[in-house]
């Protein structure tokens, strides 16, 4: 459903990715792992058509991603940023509208498709006639997530969706989070530096470092049969820091 | 659209009617911007009023010689009060036209007549005290170069033109002991008080009589002579015949330097407003009630006036500078060399910028709204640019993500989250406008500034300040009005 073929993606003289091939099938959640700087969110902005590979391809659907084709493409993709990504200026309401709104859906359509995306993520109706700074880190994200899934796009890209959020929103984000990836049967991608994260959602899991793929495979994989040393330190690691010290 | 459309039909009105003077029996009198210029104007406009052939529209206090008689030829206004030297030095260009007839030939060619002289003879001149001239035996200026002891203070255009100072130090072989720069309300005092003995002086002006100050007969004929007349636009006397020769029986040869004197000085010393001191020279009553009032009339209508200056050219500049602070923020390049431009305009001095609109458009509202419009344009559009400027680069992402295109995109999400900057931009460019605007009055744009021409004109504080005050509290006004605005114009998630 979504395959990137030995792409390579540089900013002046960093490389962001390395010859990096990925491929995510349909209905599965695959998590993109690694500290920050990895590459991780550039393979998701690669998929969305914001950034342009200087090597390699981007395929969605099977059509590849360019400057002609992004702006179809987008419409299949759903798109979750850390911090939410709301637009001050509007209600939680009209921040989830938006994407309808564009595409001249009537406003009952609208109300509805919003209460019952709201139901799903369990958020209550008054929280939505508020505007993003009257919203808890939490509550901002379920909207996010709302607006992502409003045009019911089979795709769903989530950029570390919890990194901003204290540790016990976090790990109730997370079980929700979980069943709604296996309720929906969406193709997701997630990036994140979270392993708990990575284990608890990820079917696949991808470990990046330095723009290049350390390894692919399950969690059980990754634990149990580590391609190098680096990966056994990397999961080690992060049992001893706090969830949610790091950031990106 | 409705609104702006006709907003558009208005400025063309405005500007038709500058540019026809001569409709719907209307006669524009005009003036400069000095009291016998002003007192002149006045008298002419009161003598049409009376005849009752035609109304009267008065443009007085416009900038200078060059705005009064562009304003002229261009049919803005119709008769304006002028001096023959000026006219031929300055106006013609031509020296050698000596004569009230050869420069009326001149003129004819323009479509331009002139009157008669008026009486009186306007030139620079030479003043002592009159008891230093009774000692010394003084009566022209031949006489000075007898007492090279002798101190002056000259105005510095005085001290530095050709026709001033040094031509005629050259012409009589005067050498005096001390000659120092000095304006004319200093130079007065000084004269006064005895500090220096001789001073250059307009013949008429009001104060020579009050100081007992004499002037020197210019018996080598030196200072090219300033006859006043009434310039008008060759229409009049063929429109108006009856108003035109009542004109000429009440002005050619009724004034000479003396009167001209004492009306100057009822204006600038007794604090006359110019519409009594007129009323005195014509002999007719004016009710001592009309001058209150007249002024909290003239202020209410000069009110609307310079409400209307700032409300259109506001108005104008947002619909220009929005659109153009957002083409700068979009094209990069072009946008650099776009706010370059703008940029560069802002430069220009308000009162050059006005000037300059009157090759193109003449005088009035038009050419004044055309300025305003301009100078407003810098803060609108550098607010608007930078307010989308800062806007955080994943929310504009976020928009092409949830696939909205680029109108959507810049009327949903950038012009909402700019609205704090540009209503900011808005909101200078307008108490900004108020004070600028009252520049407009030198172009014959209305407006408070009017008031403060004249008060300028007269050297009356009072009248300055009926025109400075309201002017400031308006400013003020807009600015709270702009701070009621900012609540509904930005949303409310967006305000602190």
């Amino acid at each position: 459903m979504i395959e990137l073929r030995k792409v390579t993606k540089r900013f002046g003289d960093h490389v962001a990715l390395d010859d990096v091939s990925i491929e995510v099938a349909a209905g599965t959640v695959h998590v993109l792992l690694g500290s920050s700087g990895s590459g991780k969110s550039s393979v998701l902005r690669l998929i969305l058509g914001l950034l342009m590979p200087e090597a390699g391809e981007v395929l969605v659907e099977g059509t590849r991603v360019t400057e002609a084709t992004r702006a179809a493409l987008v419409r299949r993709l759903g798109y979750v940023v850390q911090d939410g990504g709301l637009y001050p200026h509007l209600t939680a309401f009209d921040n989830v509208a938006l994407p309808a709104r564009v595409q001249a859906w009537a406003t009952p359509r609208i109300r509805e498709r919003v209460s019952a995306l709201g139901a799903m993520v369990g958020l209550d109706g008054p929280l939505l006639a508020r505007y993003p700074r009257e919203l808890s880190g939490g509550q901002s994200q379920r909207v996010g997530l709302m607006r992502a899934l409003m045009l019911d796009p089979p795709l769903l890209l989530l950029d570390e969706p919890l990194g901003a959020l204290d540790p016990i929103v976090r790990a109730e984000l997370q079980a929700q989070l979980g069943t709604l990836f296996t309720t929906l049967g969406k193709t997701v991608v997630l990036v994140t530096h979270d392993i708990r994260e990575a284990a608890l959602l990820g079917a696949t899991i991808t470990l990046m470092t330095d723009g290049r793929i350390v390894q692919q495979g399950s969690f059980a994989d990754l634990v149990e049969r580590p391609a190098s040393s680096f990966v056994s330190r990397f999961l080690s690691a992060q049992t001893l820091l706090p969830v949610g010290a790091e950031k990106g | 659209m409705r609104r702006l459309g006709s907003l558009a039909i208005g400025l063309l009105a405005l500007h038709a009617t500058a540019g026809n003077a001569l409709d719907a029996d209307v006669i524009r009198v005009g003036s400069k911007s000095f009291t016998e210029s002003y007192i002149l104007a006045e008298i002419a406009a009161q003598v049409i009023e009376k005849t009752g052939e035609a109304r009267v529209e008065r443009q007085l206090g416009l900038g200078g010689t060059g705005l009064a008689y562009r304003a002229l030829a261009s049919g803005a206004i119709d008769l304006y009060p002028e001096y023959t030297g000026t006219l031929s030095y300055i106006i013609l260009k031509d020296p050698s036209l000596r004569t009230l007839e050869a420069i009326r030939a001149r003129l004819g060619a323009s479509g331009l007549t002139a009157t008669d002289s008026l009486g009186f003879n306007n030139t620079y001149a030479l003043a002592v005290r009159g008891d230093v001239a009774d000692r010394l035996g003084l009566r022209s200026i031949s006489d000075l170069a007898r007492h090279p002891a002798l101190t002056a203070a000259f105005s510095s255009g005085f001290l530095e033109r050709e026709d001033g100072w040094p031509g005629l130090s050259r012409r009589y072989g005067i050498s005096l002991a001390q000659v120092r720069v000095m304006e004319h309300a200093l130079a007065y005092r000084a004269i006064v008080s005895g500090e220096v003995d001789v001073m250059d002086v307009f013949s008429t002006d009001g104060q020579l009589e009050r100081l007992r100050l004499r002037i020197l007969r210019d018996d080598r004929g030196f200072f090219p002579d300033y006859w006043a007349v009434l310039l008008a636009r060759k229409e009049l006397p063929e429109k108006y015949p009856r108003t035109w020769a009542r004109l000429r029986e009440a002005l050619e040869g009724r004034l000479d330097e003396r009167r001209m004197q004492q009306l100057n000085a009822m204006a600038d010393l007794d604090g006359k407003s110019v519409p009594e001191v007129a009323a005195a020279f014509l002999g007719t009553e004016r009710s001592v009630g009309t001058g209150r009032s007249g002024l909290g009339r003239e202020l209410y209508a000069l009110t609307l006036d310079h409400l209307l200056l700032v409300l259109v050219s506001l108005a104008v500049a947002v619909m220009i500078g929005v659109p153009l602070g957002i083409a700068a923020a979009h094209f990069r390049k072009t946008g650099q060399i776009e706010l370059g431009t703008i940029g560069m305009l802002q430069t220009i001095p308000a009162l050059a910028l006005l000037v300059f609109m009157i090759p193109l458009f003449g005088i009035g509202k038009f050419p004044a709204l055309v300025a305003l419009s301009l100078y407003a344009l810098l803060p609108v559009v550098r607010s608007t640019y930078a307010g989308l400027m800062s806007i955080d680069g994943r929310l504009l992402e976020m928009a092409f993500v949830l696939g909205l295109g680029r109108l959507a995109r810049l009327l949903r999400i950038e012009i909402p989250l700019a609205s704090i900057g540009i209503m900011a931009g808005i909101k200078t460019a307008a108490v900004m406008t108020v004070g600028t605007a009252t520049l407009a009055a030198f172009i014959g744009g209305g407006g408070y500034g009017t008031l403060i021409v004249r008060g300028l004109a007269l050297d009356d504080t009072a009248t300055i300040l009926a025109g400075a005050a309201p002017a400031a509290a308006m400013a003020v006004a807009f600015h709270a009005a702009f701070e009621l605005l900012d609540r509904l114009a930005v949303p409310r998630g967006l305000r602190r």
